[in-house]
């Protein structure tokens, strides 16, 4: 079995919105998967589709082999969930809800709970209600991380947690790639998925856009380039993959599609060049230029 | 000009600007409750409404009231429940008839509305949301107060309006619209207080809700009683009945309702003033850091019912210990009744089964209030979906339908435990009090335990909701509504068979003076556990959130 999660065509609606519109989405065993899409595109939606909670009205849906909905109990065994939003019970403290959730899973790994409750400093004796956001969210990290499960669904799981939290989440996070695990992790933050994931999802109004390694991602994208050359190329309108060339006496500024930044270095140095400073394309830029109402809303075919 | 007005020192503003906002957060109150007060306001006043219809239409001429003055309303059983007659005149009898219940259903709808606009909001986190904007620190307590208390005064304007428009005299008419207004008030302002008290609004409302109960069995007791009749200026509800409305019209009364009302907003207020948002009084403090029992959907439902389990099983004893007193006292009350009346009941069986019909009739009202309970514990299941706190635990290897179960327990096993103590409690003050232990007990348990299927029924339809109509849990507290409306008020306004057969508690035989009915009881059963049956096939088949 090569894919932990296996979603293809899936479609949710919500009486007149189409939370998932033939959303695609595949996610290979071991791996860390970044799920990244603005609020509201349909990130938990597609969580909650793969978690049984919500009936898809179409499409197929794989989850470690088994259907969600026909099959929760057993495929909640084998896997641990952080939602985005978390409540608790205000009057249960946190070392019991942690241990609840965990019995509930199929047992939890009590020395990696106490590990994990020291990593994150939080303190179990409390009664939830007296817990920031953050610490509910902490509350619910080290339930999913304390149990030994295949598969970790965590939804926006950081959003709470000040950096030295979110350090110590990357740690954990890797820690559990090392272990084998697979990892679904549905963020808004770049670079948390830049640090942490092994591919991409891109999604935006209930459909997946893109889909990749984060390499891969990149020929999606544009470097900048500003340079200083003394011979401006006759040519250099003319050369594949430059946009927004704007030409000021000796200075040169384009930016131009990663694919083809060999060519525009070439045509560059033909002119010889005196100062050049590139700019590497960033998540965010992919990542605006995907939610730049501007631009149709197509998949893009990657692989 | 501006360093002036800058420079004003924050003190001497603070008084005037704690109430800033508060017309728009009573905007935003009369939006958020618009339907549930709407209707509210419409069933309050609808049922004085159609009192008045009915009444007029079952006793038309003075001899008539007169003969329902002493007869049928010296019975112990309706002077528990609806106070003495203070006057025959037509509006006097539509006062005593629908006044009690109305006042306390409004003192109702006056707590739920407060609670929700002060604590609940508190506990959801909108408050701090609205009071970081430029809204004073009283603005949400004072909005929350004038919405109900507004509601309240509405139907006390439409109350009186009606019977000035079908004839009443006006004095009667605005002294019974304003002394059932002034209930709400009274204890509109006391959830204020208890609200500022304790830290979550279920149990704001379950304490304020039991003072309510006390407030209407302490007024019992003072009816009842003649030597106690001083316990009806303890009660909210005796003030309703001291009024006197077109029998003296005691404004004078209405005046304790106000000052109550105005010293129990004052109390609230300091206390807001001095605590902390989202705090109660009491400091929460460290519990354990793990658990080893919390180990299924049973033991987290156990946890988070046990509370209000216990709280009800307080409630239920307590109120068992009151109904077994009157019931004591029935026969002795009829030592006033006129003697064809006596001769009457003595022809039925004696002054024994007065007290045994007596508790029939209460084993009935009992049921009513556990039937509350059963709706309250089954929607328990929607308040942990829409909180939140069902997903994650959904999302581990705990079978939806096993959930469910686990909470279904409470619906079916903790009325049944309810029942069982307050009608054990009332056996045993009755049976001690009439010297004949053994089958006061007997009589005292049988005529509350034998309401548990229709209890269940309603909890039942609760269960039912939940799966099939989520978001109209309301739906389940509508189903109980009618079910006390028909109970209380059916035979009064002459309903046909048909619609009074709509409600469990119809079915039940009125033990111990009623033989017992195995079938319809087996009946009601059976349609509980489908209807439940129903809910959690539709749970299992529906969107969770």
């Amino acid at each position: 079995m090569s894919n932990a999660i296996d979603l293809s065509d899936v479609v949710k609606t919500f009486g007149p919105t189409r939370a998932l519109d033939l959303l695609n989405l595949q996610v290979k065993t071991g791996e860390v998967h970044g799920f990244l899409g603005p609020n509201g595109a349909g990130k938990s939606t597609a969580i909650r589709v793969l978690l049984g909670l919500l009936r898809a009205d179409s499409g197929r849906i794989s989850l470690l082999g088994g259907n969600p909905w026909n099959d929760a109990v057993a495929l909640h065994r084998r896997l641990a969930y952080v939602p985005g939003d978390v409540s608790l019970w205000p009057n249960l403290t946190g070392g019991e809800i942690i241990d609840l959730l965990g019995k509930l899973r199929g047992g939890l790994n009590t020395a990696r709970r106490a590990e994990l409750i020291e990593r994150f400093e939080l303190d179990p004796r409390r009664k939830s209600r007296t817990y920031s956001k953050g610490n509910r969210q902490k509350v619910a990290i080290v339930a999913a991380l304390a149990a030994d499960v295949e598969l970790l669904i965590l939804d926006e799981p950081t959003s709470g947690l000040d950096p030295l939290m979110e350090s110590a989440f990357q740690n954990c996070i890797n820690a559990a790639k090392d272990q084998g695990r697979t990892v679904l992790l549905s963020s808004h933050i770049m670079s948390e998925v830049e640090a942490l994931c092994d591919r991409v999802s891109i999604i935006r109004s209930g459909r997946v856009m893109e889909t990749g390694t984060l390499a891969e991602l990149r020929h999606l994208t544009r470097t900048s380039i500003s340079a200083e050359i003394d011979v401006i190329p006759a040519d250099l309108r003319a050369i594949a993959g430059l946009h927004d060339l704007s030409i000021e006496g000796n200075r040169v500024r384009f930016s131009v599609d990663t694919d083809h930044l060999d060519g525009a270095l070439q045509a560059l140095t033909a002119g010889r060049v005196r100062t050049l400073s590139a700019a590497p394309p960033t998540l965010e830029e992919l990542f605006l230029r995907h939610y730049d109402s501007a631009r149709p809303a197509e998949p893009v075919v990657t692989r | 000009m501006t360093t002036i007005a800058a420079g004003r020192p924050v003190a001497a503003r603070r008084r005037s600007s704690a109430f800033v906002g508060t017309i728009a957060l009573l905007r935003l109150n009369l939006r958020r409750e618009r339907l549930p007060l709407v209707l509210w306001v419409a069933g309050l006043a609808g049922i004085v409404m159609s009192t008045m219809a009915s009444l007029a239409a079952l006793v038309p001429t003075e001899a008539d009231r007169v003969e329902l003055a002493t007869g049928l309303a010296v019975n112990p059983g309706m002077v528990v429940l609806l106070g003495h007659v203070q006057s025959t005149s037509m509006g006097g009898l539509i006062s005593w008839r629908v006044g009690i219940a109305d006042a306390t259903l409004i003192a109702l709808m006056a707590i739920l509305t407060v609670v929700r606009r002060t604590r609940a909001d508190e506990e959801s986190g909108r408050t701090e949301l609205l009071v970081s904007a430029v809204v004073g620190r009283g603005a949400p307590l004072a909005a929350a107060l004038v919405t109900a208390g507004g509601a309240c005064v509405v139907v006390g304007v439409l109350v009186a309006g009606s019977m000035i428009a079908n004839g009443y005299p006006a004095a009667g008419s605005w002294a019974f619209g304003a002394a059932l207004a002034g209930t709400g008030l009274v204890y509109g302002a006391l959830a204020a207080v208890v609200a500022q008290l304790v830290e979550n609004s279920r149990a704001a409302t379950a304490l304020t809700g039991a003072a309510l109960a006390i407030g209407y069995a302490v007024r019992a007791v003072g009816d009842v009683n003649d030597r106690l009749s001083w316990l009806s200026w303890v009660s909210p509800q005796g003030w309703f009945s001291r009024t006197g409305a077109y029998a003296g019209n005691h404004f004078g009364v209405l005046g304790l309702s106000l000052a109550a009302t105005a010293a129990l907003t004052g109390i609230a207020l300091w206390l807001l003033n001095n605590r902390d948002l989202g705090a109660g009084l009491l400091a929460v403090g460290l519990g354990p850091a793990s658990s080893r029992s919390l180990r299924s959907p049973f033991a987290l439902a156990l946890r988070l019912q046990r509370t209000s389990l216990l709280s009800w099983t307080v409630g239920m004893v307590a109120l068992g210990a009151v109904v077994g007193s009157i019931g004591a006292d029935a026969g002795s009350l009829l030592a006033d009744s006129p003697p064809k009346m006596v001769d009457i009941i003595r022809k039925l069986g004696g002054p024994g089964a007065i007290g045994d019909a007596f508790l029939g009739a209460m084993g009935a009202i009992v049921a009513m209030i556990a039937a509350g309970q059963a709706v309250s514990t089954a929607l328990r299941l929607r308040s942990e979906e829409t909180s939140g706190r069902l997903e994650p635990l959904l999302a581990t290897a705990v079978d939806r339908r096993r959930w469910m179960a686990g909470h279904l327990l409470f619906v079916v096993f903790g009325p049944l435990l309810t029942l069982a103590a307050a009608g054990l409690v009332t056996g045993l003050v009755y049976g001690g009090r009439t010297g004949d232990l053994a089958s006061g007990v007997s009589a005292g348990f049988q005529s509350v335990i034998v309401q548990w299927p229709a209890v269940l029924v309603l909890g039942a339809v609760a269960a039912a909701v939940f799966g099939v109509l989520p978001r109209f849990t309301g739906i389940a507290w509508g189903a109980l509504g009618v079910a006390i409306v028909l109970g209380q008020f059916g035979t009064l306004f002459g309903l046909p068979r048909v619609l009074l057969d709509l409600s469990p508690f119809t079915h039940i035989p009125a033990l111990p003076s009623a033989q017992m009915q195995w079938l319809p009881v087996t009946v009601l059963v059976v349609i509980a556990a489908a209807l439940m049956g129903v809910g959690v096939v539709a749970f299992r088949r529906r969107d969770v959130g």
